[in-house]
């Protein structure tokens, strides 16, 4: 009966660090706390109604002693905030040598598919010390990607991609909860993430048939669906090339600049005339209603792929 | 005290007796106290939602109701508790009551407006109420969409329209305020000779009135989407879910301070009538009051860090939240300061009051964890920002609303409560609160995501535990709502000051007459101007 935790264990690198924080931030409160409760006590005790304390000289203003108690709470809340944005800046930025896996949120379940066409539900299973990204997307409503053992959370929003990673430094099963409210059986959005020794996850991956790569499936869909009849070398109607495009700078109609990043590719094709590459015509139709949301992550796998290949041409 | 305390004229509570003349008063008296009856009724209601949620919480496994239920149960408690009591709980009962009095005037600036005021919230009340009753509410308390906007399939619209309803009594409230306070200030009552209770209740003012309107907004925008397809909020029609995000906290965010600027006037009101001294540092009270309202409106990021809002977005709205604890730090050292060398009475306001501070701190500090960054990322939508909303909302508003409810009992019935009754519910509420929601935070830092029908088995120690705790403090609210309606006919008479205190109201007879002031009042010439003794050697 009382054998129950107190404390999240620690699987990801990034977890003793927020815990350090936390620690360095209760420490500070709880002092604070310490000190009202105890100074409230402690006068209400001496100064209660018929005690025989001095009263003498009562201030009712001093503007030095209010000056002081601005600032030093400034002075340590500031630090508070730059030690937590610290960490949350390593939280934040994605190391070069993530590998990505995508999940897509649905009432309620998680779908994770990896590169490799592997899919699961509900589980995912990463190697031991790699970092991980988690290209997170949903159907339906918002959902969260929550992994308490690691510390990290993010929102999954319907219409657009966001991600997270971690980098797990323990072998075990850890939970993954939905943190963000999506309905009847949000609490039932759950499972787990499976942290492998490299040799057993391999061994994991190749298990249970073969499979397609997303990027593979990605190119056949980007012909189903007709994208290659104007994205190709030997189309009549003039659209960009997609060859080299993903991770790159695209020069917009009306002189800005974006990034082709997942978003970009996802919102040119739901919403082609939003943002239209400079030098074209806007005449693509949206595929909005058409394309399901786990279609779209391989397409975009497909174009991710030829901005790979693209770039080994050039080293 | 006073001369006209012995005068045989009606009292407020007298002056007509049909159900017409309290339905149609223009008495600001009256009309606080059919705000005090109505609130009470809607904090019952959302208590009962609670009390079923924490009784399914006993177990890690669904039991006691369905998960349809459960979650129209926290949407109703949140709805209910914080736009039907919350937000209308001081301001609209003591502030009714009080402002007119504090200041010397014989009404609010419009007695007519103030009445529709209370026509409108509960207007907006039934409305919430009947679909909350009827069909039910699932969307959580916050709306997000596109759950809200596109996939429940409960009554959200006529909900969201009685919390759109309610809004326009809060802006009818808030600018009579500050009508009020501007032009019926008595001669001599300065800025600052001004009660901290009528600063409180300024700043809360000034935000209902320039924050209820984006909410207004917000939900009108869900209703034009819901049904005439406008892009909004869903992405399918090129809309942004995390707008109404935006839309959301930028109201919702100072709404928060609604709920506990009017906390910080009573508590200003009650120290120093139980230490019989002046409050430490007026003018910095004043204005850390006005500060909070100011800075309130630049922090509503901080609820979306995990949102996909961008990195920088995060940082700023991290800085900004930390300044916004400064004012309510400085506020919390200056009631400290002011027990110093006091004459410190520990009656029931008074218990109230100094739990207040305490709890306060806790829900103070566990903010400043969740404005940084890398914490919040961790405890987000976890049961720690339920346990630091909580012990915001019911250790500090709930707390300062009670504490000011017994401090004013006398004024506003003529009758005492029975003391020890009160102090022993005080000590019960304050008892049942820590032991519902401390064990929240351990849960939070644990990982238990909220608004969770079903959990892991390894939570359940600290569930049970909070449950307890909320059983505790359920017999700790229902023991003021018994003693209090007793008090009517079997407490003492209360006589004009009962408690020696400062201010005009006090110096009028209790109950006050129709007319609140017989003669024109003259404002003292400092507030809280309690004669200083070098020792205090009166028999306890």
């Amino acid at each position: 009966m009382w054998d129950f935790p107190l404390f999240p264990e620690q699987g990801s690198a990034i977890a003793w660090r927020v815990d350090a924080v936390f620690f360095f931030e209760l420490a500070i409160c709880t002092a604070v706390t310490i000190m009202i409760c105890f100074l409230i006590l402690y006068y209400a005790t001496k100064y209660r109604r018929g005690s025989r304390a001095d009263r003498s000289n009562v201030v009712t203003d001093n503007h030095l002693i209010e000056v002081i108690w601005v600032g030093v709470p400034l002075a340590i809340s500031m630090v508070m905030f730059a030690v937590a944005a610290v960490v949350y800046f390593q939280m934040y930025r994605v190391p070069e040598d993530a590998s990505e896996v995508y999940a897509l949120g649905r009432q309620w379940m998680w779908q994770i598919e990896h590169p490799g066409g592997k899919r699961e539900i509900n589980e995912l299973h990463v190697p031991l010390g790699q970092a991980v990204k988690v290209v997170l997307s949903s159907q339906d409503v918002i959902h969260s990607f929550y992994v308490p053992a690691f510390r990290v959370k993010q929102d999954a929003v319907p219409g657009r991609y966001t991600s997270m990673w971690f980098r797990p430094d323990r072998v075990g099963k850890f939970h993954l909860y939905c943190a963000e409210y999506c309905g009847t059986d949000h609490s039932r959005m759950i499972g787990w993430i499976h942290v492998m020794e490299p040799a057993d996850y391999q061994q994991w991956l190749e298990s249970g048939g073969p499979t397609e790569p997303m990027a593979t499936t990605g190119a056949q869909l980007f012909k189903s669906y007709g994208c290659s009849g104007c994205h190709s070398p030997s189309s009549t109607v003039r659209a960009p090339l997609l060859d080299g495009v993903f991770g790159h700078p695209v020069p917009l109609e009306g002189g800005t600049v974006v990034t082709a990043d997942e978003r970009y590719i996802r919102d040119s094709i739901l919403l082609p005339m939003s943002e239209v590459a400079a030098g074209y015509k806007p005449v693509m139709p949206t595929f909005q209603g058409r394309i399901k949301e786990d279609e779209l992550l391989k397409i975009i796998a497909y174009i991710k792929s030829l901005g790979r290949k693209n770039e080994r041409v050039e080293q | 005290m006073s001369a006209q305390g012995a005068e045989p004229q009606p009292n407020y509570l007298t002056a007509g007796q049909s159900v017409r003349s309290w339905l149609l008063t223009i008495d600001h008296k009256r009309i606080g106290l059919l705000y005090m009856v109505s609130i009470t009724l809607f904090f019952f209601l959302g208590g009962a939602a609670a009390t079923l949620v924490r009784l399914e919480l006993m177990t890690p496994k669904g039991d006691v109701v369905q998960p349809e239920t459960y979650n129209k149960l926290f949407t109703a408690h949140g709805v209910i508790m914080v736009f039907f009591f919350l937000i209308p709980s001081i301001p609209a009962v003591l502030g009714n009551f009080l402002v007119p009095l504090m200041i010397g005037a014989r009404d609010l600036a419009f007695p007519k407006l103030n009445l529709a005021s209370w026509y409108v919230f509960m207007i907006g009340g039934v409305f919430t109420l009947w679909a909350v009753l009827t069909g039910g509410v699932d969307t959580g308390w916050t709306f997000y969409t596109p759950y809200s906007s596109m996939f429940s399939n409960t009554s959200v619209m006529s909900a969201a329209l009685g919390v759109f309803i309610v809004g326009f009594s809060s802006i009818l409230t808030g600018l009579n305020f500050i009508v009020t306070i501007h032009k019926m200030r008595a001669p001599g009552m300065t800025w600052l000779r001004l009660p901290l209770f009528i600063w409180a209740m300024y700043a809360t003012s000034l935000i209902m009135i320039l924050g209820t309107p984006v909410l207004a907004v917000t939900v009108a925008l869900v209703g034009l989407e819901r049904f005439f397809g406008f892009g909004i909020f869903d992405p399918k029609l090129g809309g942004d879910p995390i707008l109404f995000q935006h839309l959301f906290w930028f109201y919702s965010h100072p709404a928060v301070y609604i709920m506990l600027l009017p906390s910080f006037g009573v508590i200003n009101e009650i120290v120093p009538c139980f230490t019989k001294r002046p409050v430490f540092g007026y003018r910095t009270m004043a204005t850390a009051m006005m500060a909070i309202a100011a800075l309130g409106f630049l922090v509503w990021g901080h609820h979306m860090f995990v949102s996909g809002q961008s990195m920088y977005g995060g940082l700023i709205f991290s800085f900004l939240s930390f300044f916004v604890a400064i004012p309510s730090a400085v506020k919390v050292f200056n009631w400290t300061a002011t027990l110093y060398k006091g004459t410190v009475s520990g009656t029931t306001p008074m218990l109230y009051a100094l739990g207040f501070i305490g709890l306060f701190t806790i829900g103070g500090l566990t903010g400043l964890m969740l404005a940084s960054l890398a914490i919040d990322v961790h405890v987000h939508d976890t049961y720690f920002v339920v346990a630091h909303f909580h012990y915001i909302m019911v250790g500090g508003a709930v707390m300062g609303y009670l504490g000011g409810i017994h401090f004013w009992w006398p004024k506003i019935t003529g009758r005492m409560y029975p003391e020890i009754w009160g102090k022993l519910a005080a000590l019960t509420i304050f008892i049942g609160f820590n032991l519902t929601f401390f064990p929240q935070f351990i849960l939070g830092y644990l990982g238990m995501p909220r608004r969770y029908y079903e959990y892991d088995a390894e939570y359940q120690v600290l569930n049970v535990m909070s449950t307890a705790g909320a059983s505790i403090l359920a017999v700790g609210f229902l023991l003021p709502l018994v003693y209090l309606i007793l008090s009517l006919w079997m407490g003492k008479e209360a006589g004009p000051n009962p408690w020696g205190a400062k201010g005009l109201e006090w110096e009028i007879p209790s109950p006050p007459t129709v007319h609140n002031f017989d003669e024109p009042p003259v404002a003292p010439e400092r507030p809280y101007d309690y004669p200083l003794k070098e020792q205090d050697r009166e028999p306890s």
